[in-house]
C-alpha cells in the first residue's frame, strides 16, 4: 500500500522549524543588539545591512523580532504546560470519579469557558500586576478548562474498558489506574489539544502584549512591537508587516501540526 | 417550561458567582484605595473620611451586599478616574460597541453560510482547497494584525478611509456606520474562517445521510436539496457555536476598539485597567459577564425551539 504524505504535518514542521531556527539565531549570533538605538539609521526599509529594516529608534527589526520569539515561546510553553498539568488532573478526577465532584468541576469549567478569555486575563493582570510569570499564570488558568474538558471526555470513554476492569481486579488503587493505565491512552487527543493550545497561547500572549498588559518592557514581545509599529504605519509599514507575519507563521505552523496529528489518529 | 426555569436559576447563580469573585479579587489587592485616590500627602483625617465614604471600614461581605444591591438598582458606583457615575460612562459607550458587534455578527453570518455550503458542495476541488487554506491562514492571524492589515489596505493604499477620524453617531450616522465597516471586518474575518470550517464539516456529514439520498432519488436538484434540507441543519451548527462566536466578538471588540480608536466599552475597560480604576473595572466586568451569560441563555432557549429533538430531557 502506498504511503501518502501527511501534508499538514510536513508543512507544520517546516513552518515551526523555521521559527525555531530564527530563535536559535538569536541565541547564538544575533546580528544586532535588539535594544541598540542608532537614530542616524532610523526608518530604513529592508536592506542588506538590516534584513528587515529599522524602526523609529534605529533598532534593527530583525534582531528585535527574533528576540521577541524567545519570549513568545517561553510564555506559550509555560502556559500550555500549566494548563495541561492542571487540566489533566481536574478532568481526570471529574471523568473517573464522577458524581458531584464531576458536576462542580464541569460547572466551574463552563463558567470560565463562557467568558471571553481576554477579559479574564485582564482581571487577573489587574490583581497580580504585569510581567512574564503573571501572564503565564493568567493564561494558564484560562487554558485549564479546555484541557480538563478533553481529558474528562476521554476518561469517560475509557473507564469502562476491559483493561481498566482488569487493573481493578488486580487491586490497583484509583490513582494508579487513572494515571498509569488510562492516561497514556488519552495521549492522541491530548497531543492534538496541546498543539492547538500552543497556537492559542501565542495568539493570546501577543494580544495581551498588544494591549499593553503583557510582559514588562524591556522584555521583548512581538505583540508590543506591533502596537508600537501601529503608530508608524505611514513611515515604516515593514515594521508592522514583518512582525505580524512572524506571529502568523508561528501560529500557522502549530495549527498545521495539530491538523496533521489529528489526521494521523483519525484513521 | 421546567427547563427554562432551571436555566434561569443557573443564570442567577453564575452571575452571583462571577460578581462575588470579581469583588473579592479586587478587594484583596494590596494597597489602600483611599491612599491611591488622595495621594500620600493627604492628612490622616482626610484618609479616614474617604474610607468612611467608600465604606472600606465595613466587612467584606457587607460591602459586597451593598455594592451588588446598588448595582441591581442601577447605581454602579463612581469611576475614580473619570469622576463620573459608571452608569453614564457605560450608557454613552454602549451604542458604539453594540453597533460594532451587530455589524460583525451580520458579516459573519452572511459570509460564512454561503461560503461554508459552497465549500462543502465543491469538496475536494481546487476551489475547496483554496477556501480551506485561506480560512486556515485567517484563523492564524491575530485580530489586531488583521486590523492593521485592513488599515494598510483600505486606509493607506486604497485611501477609502482614514483611521482615527472616528465620527460620532450623534453627528453623522451614515459616516459612523461607514467607519465601522473596517473594524467589523477585522473582527469578522477570523470568525468567518472558524465558522466556515465547522459548517463545511457539518454539511459534509449531512450530505452522506440517508434523507439526502432520498431527496436526490426523488429527483430534487442539487441546489434545492442543499438549501432546503441541509441548510436547516447548518443553522443548528451555527446556533451551537453562537455562544462562542459572541464571546469571540466581545473579545475581539476589546482589541479592535483600541486599534481603531472607537470609544466603546472595550476601550473603556482597557483604560480602566491601565489606571487601576477598580470601581469601574468591577462594574464593567460584571456588566460584560451579564451580557455573555444572558446571550448564552438566549442561545440555549433558541436551540430548544429550533430543534424539537433536544426538548425532551
Amino acid at each position: 500500500m502506498k504511503k501518502r504524505n501527511n501534508w499538514n504535518l510536513i508543512v507544520g514542521y517546516v513552518l515551526t522549524g523555521f521559527i525555531i531556527l530564527l530563535m536559535l539565531i538569536d541565541v547564538f549570533c544575533a546580528p544586532y543588539n535588539p535594544d541598540k538605538m542608532n537614530v542616524a539609521e532610523r526608518f530604513q526599509a529592508p536592506n542588506i545591512r538590516h534584513l528587515l529594516g529599522t524602526d523609529n529608534f534605529g533598532r534593527d527589526i530583525f534582531s528585535r523580532i527574533i528576540s521577541g520569539i524567545k519570549t513568545t515561546f517561553f510564555v506559550a510553553i509555560s502556559t500550555v504546560a500549566f494548563g495541561t498539568f492542571f487540566g489533566v488532573i481536574f478532568g481526570g478526577i471529574a471523568g473517573y470519579i464522577g458524581g458531584w465532584i464531576d458536576e462542580i468541576i464541569m460547572r466551574v469549567n463552563d463558567a470560565i469557558l463562557a467568558f471571553p478569555g481576554i477579559i479574564l486575563a485582564l482581571v487577573i493582570v489587574t490583581v497580580l500586576g504585569q510581567g512574564k510569570y503573571q501572564i503565564v499564570l493568567a493564561l494558564g488558568i484560562i487554558f485549564v478548562p479546555s484541557f480538563s474538558r478533553i481529558t474528562r471526555s476521554e476518561f469517560l470513554q475509557l473507564k469502562d474498558q476491559e483493561f481498566v476492569k482488569s487493573a481493578k481486579v488486580f487491586g490497583a488503587n484509583p490513582l494508579r489506574i487513572m494515571f498509569v493505565h488510562i492516561l497514556p491512552n488519552t495521549y492522541p487527543a491530548l497531543l492534538s489539544a496541546i498543539t492547538i493550545g500552543f497556537s492559542n497561547a501565542v495568539l493570546s500572549e501577543s494580544s495581551l502584549s498588544f494591549l499593553g498588559f503583557g510582559v514588562k518592557p524591556p522584555e521583548p514581545s512581538l505583540g508590543r512591537m506591533l502596537s508600537e509599529a501601529q503608530g508608524y504605519l505611514f513611515n515604516a509599514p515593514w515594521y508592522a508587516i514583518t512582525t505580524g507575519i512572524v506571529i502568523v507563521i508561528t501560529v500557522l505552523g502549530f495549527n498545521f501540526i495539530s491538523e496533521g496529528i489529528r489526521k494521523v489518529y483519525e484513521r | 417550561m421546567k427547563y427554562v426555569v432551571r436555566k434561569i436559576i443557573t443564570l442567577i447563580i453564575t452571575l452571583v458567582f462571577v460578581s462575588g469573585l470579581t469583588f473579592f479579587a479586587f478587594n484583596v489587592v494590596p494597597g489602600d484605595p483611599a491612599l491611591v485616590m488622595l495621594g500620600t500627602n493627604a492628612s490622616p483625617q482626610k484618609l479616614e473620611n474617604l474610607r468612611e465614604e467608600l465604606g472600606l471600614n465595613q466587612s467584606l461581605v457587607k460591602r459586597y451586599i451593598s455594592w451588588s444591591g446598588n448595582f441591581v438598582k442601577g447605581d454602579m458606583g463612581k469611576s475614580i478616574r473619570f469622576s463620573q457615575p459608571v452608569k453614564n460612562l457605560i450608557v454613552s459607550r454602549i451604542p458604539v460597541t453594540f453597533s460594532l458587534a451587530l455589524m460583525s455578527l451580520l458579516l459573519i453570518v452572511a459570509i460564512s453560510i454561503p461560503l461554508g455550503v459552497y465549500s462543502a458542495k465543491k469538496e475536494g476541488t481546487f476551489i475547496d482547497v483554496i477556501i480551506s487554506t485561506t480560512s486556515q491562514i485567517s484563523r492564524s492571524i491575530p485580530s489586531f494584525f488583521m486590523g492593521i492589515i485592513l488599515i494598510l489596505i483600505f486606509g493607506i493604499i486604497l485611501q477609502f478611509f482614514s483611521p482615527g477620524k472616528y465620527v460620532d453617531y450623534n453627528q453623522d450616522i451614515v459616516e459612523f456606520f461607514l467607519y465601522l465597516i473596517c473594524p467589523s471586518l477585522a473582527i469578522a474575518i477570523p470568525n468567518i474562517a472558524t465558522l466556515v470550517k465547522f459548517l463545511r464539516a457539518g454539511v459534509l456529514s449531512e450530505m452522506s445521510k440517508d434523507y439526502v439520498r432520498t431527496a436526490y432519488s426523488k429527483g430534487n436538484k442539487e441546489n434545492s436539496v442543499l438549501y432546503n434540507h441541509i441548510l436547516k441543519n447548518a443553522i443548528i451548527t451555527i446556533i451551537t457555536l453562537m455562544g462562542m462566536i459572541i464571546s469571540e466578538i466581545l473579545a475581539g471588540s476589546l482589541i479592535i476598539e483600541q486599534l481603531f480608536g472607537l470609544p466603546g466599552i472595550g476601550s473603556l475597560l482597557i483604560m480602566s485597567v491601565s489606571t487601576r480604576d477598580f470601581p469601574l473595572i468591577q462594574a464593567l466586568v460584571l456588566y460584560i459577564a451579564f451580557i455573555v451569560i444572558f446571550i448564552n441563555f438566549l442561545v440555549d432557549i433558541l436551540y430548544q425551539i429550533i430543534d424539537p429533538r433536544i426538548r425532551v430531557r
